[in-house]
């Protein structure tokens, strides 16, 4: 009797979870069925409407996407934003992190809680500063300059990370490096880094996630040469029901790298995500 | 190098108070070139920005003029930004307890099935999505057509399948034909008719295409005589395709008005109900002798349901919610999740072996025990859902953006998009922050507490 209850009461949770997930699936697969089909077919019914007539579905906008020199310029920013922020923020983290964890300097704890303490504060507080800053260096409207401001504010949460990382390092082991005369940077470089890669690996995927995904500081910060791709698909939304056959495969386009590199990297895509949620 | 080089040929043991020294500094050049890079970024590009913006904030659209705390005062005075800090509150208010809430009940859900695993990966899928195109996919969900928005869609499917679809929504009677329009939109005849009579009611207003399939002409119907015992009539478009054809009289090719529903009503009440057959034709039988007003109600003429206005001023805020919730419910679950798998399973099983049903263990041990997971999950989500900005920006279409205008989008537009007010701008930053300073102190003193 029990045993029928519970299995009763499984199968409830199993459809319970099945008509979730396929809520959760929803959205997205309207967005790609969109992607595939004319502005025309869009504007007569809805996506649903391919399960009756498949014959809509075309790699038509993607074909014409790939021609959109706006469109392809602005992948390529978004390339060349993400990735060399994504080094920085590595390098410069995993320097200070080790720093903070094994080097001795005055005032290391108390800068540290600064760090700590920059961890929330908000990108949007650093925008109209950093923009007059930018102004004044020539760095404004510039893919160096977005990669300096993503840097700068992705540095407290990595900083944070690594060091909390590099410091559970056996003590042991560091000093018997330092008593084989290594100097701390080949420290560094032979024994610290392999040793953190776990979190340098966690910490690089949610950086290129943060920056890839970005569009706040890119809106203010590039121009119209420099933005990635998500600005430039905003700047067509005003449009939005006349630029469904850009904007959906667009969209697809800027979704497919983060969904790809999440499916790869699981592990460390949601432990990434778990640390940083923090900021 | 050279002091590397100095290191290597001292034997060991023989370190000295002076070489310890050496090496100190040694390590404190290190250090401070270790630590440089980041701490010059951080200091210019983040702790300047923030003294910079408190400064800014006590100075009017320009920046030449000091006026204190008058941007403060104008944000609570301004309509646009009170708008905003009420959305920021409806936000911070509704969606980290339903996140944390929905969290939970899938995490503790998800428990019981094989395909956990799976069913969490799908979950988490969206938070490697872009707001920008979790906002494109919903503008599309939420479209208003429900021949293009999913969620109108189903909505009208739904309605409609309980409330029907009206089939006339367009047709109206001619004046002075006998048809009169109610104020409740029914059209009635205006003199009675009793049992033994036959009536004709003619509409126009629809066109021929329109009519439901299977119509046909009323003519013949409209010559019948009404047995002593009934009350009969047509239904028919009072119209003639290409001309000819006299107004308020059922011509030879005039179409009946099938499906139409037709009621008699006496002394105000109805006292039956039918509907019209393919050729327009109605009959009520059994009525008692009277008079009776013949009526075609107003779920005949109902215009179609259009379904809700998702992106509409009052359904905005609540619609950009659930989009988010459909970014973050992944979050939450695997977050609480992995607490869960960390509970002690022995108390679980103790319960269990004395009798407690899952819901009592869910509400007295489970929830208890994943008390600081569930803090920290809602923490983090305040914080987050104080900054949105992207999802707002993106999905409340141009004229709505007011109505779902938020503390960061509101700071965003008068500093940059239009308002060029970067005194007021700059005062909107720094209430985002002062706004997440509980999380700050939260994270320091967590912080210390864990080096001790």
């Amino acid at each position: 009797m029990n045993a029928v209850r519970r299995g009763l009461g499984n199968g409830l949770v199993q459809a319970f979870l099945v008509v979730v997930g396929l809520v959760w699936m929803t959205p997205l697969a309207g967005l790609f069925v969109s992607s595939l089909r004319s502005a025309e077919d869009t504007a007569e019914g809805g996506w649903w409407t391919v399960v009756t007539s498949p014959g809509q579905l075309s790699f038509d906008n993607y074909t014409a996407l790939l021609k959109n020199a706006g469109i392809t310029q602005a992948f390529w920013n978004t390339v060349l934003i993400s990735v060399p922020t994504t080094v920085l923020v590595v390098v410069v983290a995993a320097l200070a992190g080790y720093a903070f964890a094994w080097l001795d300097f005055p005032g290391r704890e108390t800068v540290f809680l600064v760090v700590v303490a920059l961890l929330v504060v908000p990108v949007q507080i650093g925008l109209l500063p950093v923009a007059k800053l930018f102004g004044q260096l020539g760095l404004f409207g510039t893919i160096p300059g977005v990669v300096l401001f993503h840097v700068a504010y992705g540095l407290p949460f990595a900083v944070f990370l690594l060091r909390n990382y590099f410091a559970e390092m056996p003590k042991e082991m560091l000093e018997a490096a330092r008593m084989d005369g290594g100097s701390e940077w080949r420290i560094f470089t032979r024994l610290v880094l392999p040793v953190g890669r776990p979190a340098i690996a966690s910490l690089a995927i949610f950086q290129f996630l943060w920056v890839w995904n970005d569009m706040l500081v890119a809106l203010l910060f590039a121009d119209s040469s420099s933005q990635p791709l998500t600005v430039e698909l905003q700047s067509q939304i005003r449009q939005f029901g006349s630029n469904i056959d850009v904007l959906a495969p667009g969209a697809f386009l800027s979704l497919i790298v983060p969904v790809v590199v999440f499916f790869a990297f699981q592990r460390h895509f949601v432990q990434g995500v778990m640390a940083g949620s923090v900021k | 190098m050279t002091s590397t080089l100095v290191k290597e040929t001292r034997p060991p043991g023989a370190a000295g108070a002076a070489p310890v020294r050496r090496d100190r500094r040694r390590g404190r050049t290190a250090a401070l070139l270790f630590v440089l890079p980041a701490l010059l970024l951080l200091g210019a590009l983040v702790v300047y920005p923030v003294l910079f913006s408190v400064g800014r904030s006590f100075f009017d659209a320009s920046g030449t003029r000091f006026v204190g705390g008058e941007n403060y005062t104008e944000m609570f005075r301004d309509p646009a930004t009170i708008k905003a800090i009420r959305n920021t509150a409806i936000w911070v208010v509704v969606a980290p307890a339903l996140l944390t809430g929905l969290g939970l009940i899938l995490a503790v859900l998800v428990e019981k099935v094989r395909w956990a695993t799976a069913f969490k990966l799908l979950l988490f899928m969206p938070m490697a999505v872009s707001f920008l195109a979790a906002g494109i996919i919903f503008r599309l969900a939420y479209d208003e057509d429900p021949d293009k928005g999913v969620l109108n869609a189903a909505v009208v499917s739904v309605h409609d399948a309980f409330q029907g679809t009206s089939t006339y929504p367009t047709a109206r009677a001619r004046d002075g034909q006998g048809v009169t329009k109610e104020a409740d939109g029914s059209y009635e005849t205006r003199t009675g008719a009793s049992p033994g009579d036959a009536v004709a009611l003619g509409l126009v207003g629809v066109l021929p295409e329109d009519l439901p399939g299977g119509a046909r002409p009323a003519y013949a119907a409209a010559g019948r005589k009404a047995a002593p015992d009934e009350l009969r009539g047509v239904v028919y478009l009072d119209f003639t395709r290409g001309g000819g054809g006299e107004q308020g009289k059922v011509d030879r090719r005039e179409s009946g008005l099938p499906e139409m529903r037709v009621e008699a009503v006496r002394d105000g009440r109805t006292v039956a109900t039918t509907t019209t057959a393919s050729d327009g034709s109605f009959r009520f039988e059994g009525l008692a002798d009277g008079s009776y007003a013949v009526r075609l109600p107003a779920s005949n003429f109902a215009p179609p349901y259009e379904g809700i206005s998702w992106l509409g001023p009052a359904l905005v805020t609540p619609a950009i919610i659930g989009a988010y919730l459909w970014i973050w419910t992944g979050f939450s679950m695997v977050l609480i999740g992995a607490g869960l798998a960390a509970l002690p399973r022995d108390a679980l099983e103790a319960a269990r072996m004395d009798g407690a049903n899952e819901w009592q263990i869910f509400r007295r041990i489970t929830v208890p025990l994943l008390a600081p997971v569930l803090t920290v999950v809602f923490v983090t989500l305040v914080i987050n859902v104080m900054k949105v900005f992207d999802l707002v920006y993106i999905i409340a279409p141009g004229p709505v953006q007011e109505d779902a205008t938020v503390l960061a989008t509101q700071m965003w537009l008068v500093s940059f998009g239009g308002g060029n007010n970067q005194g007021l701008g700059s005062a909107l930053g720094v209430l985002l922050l002062l706004l997440v300073i509980p999380a700050m102190v939260f994270n320091v003193r967590r912080f210390r507490r864990s080096q001790r």
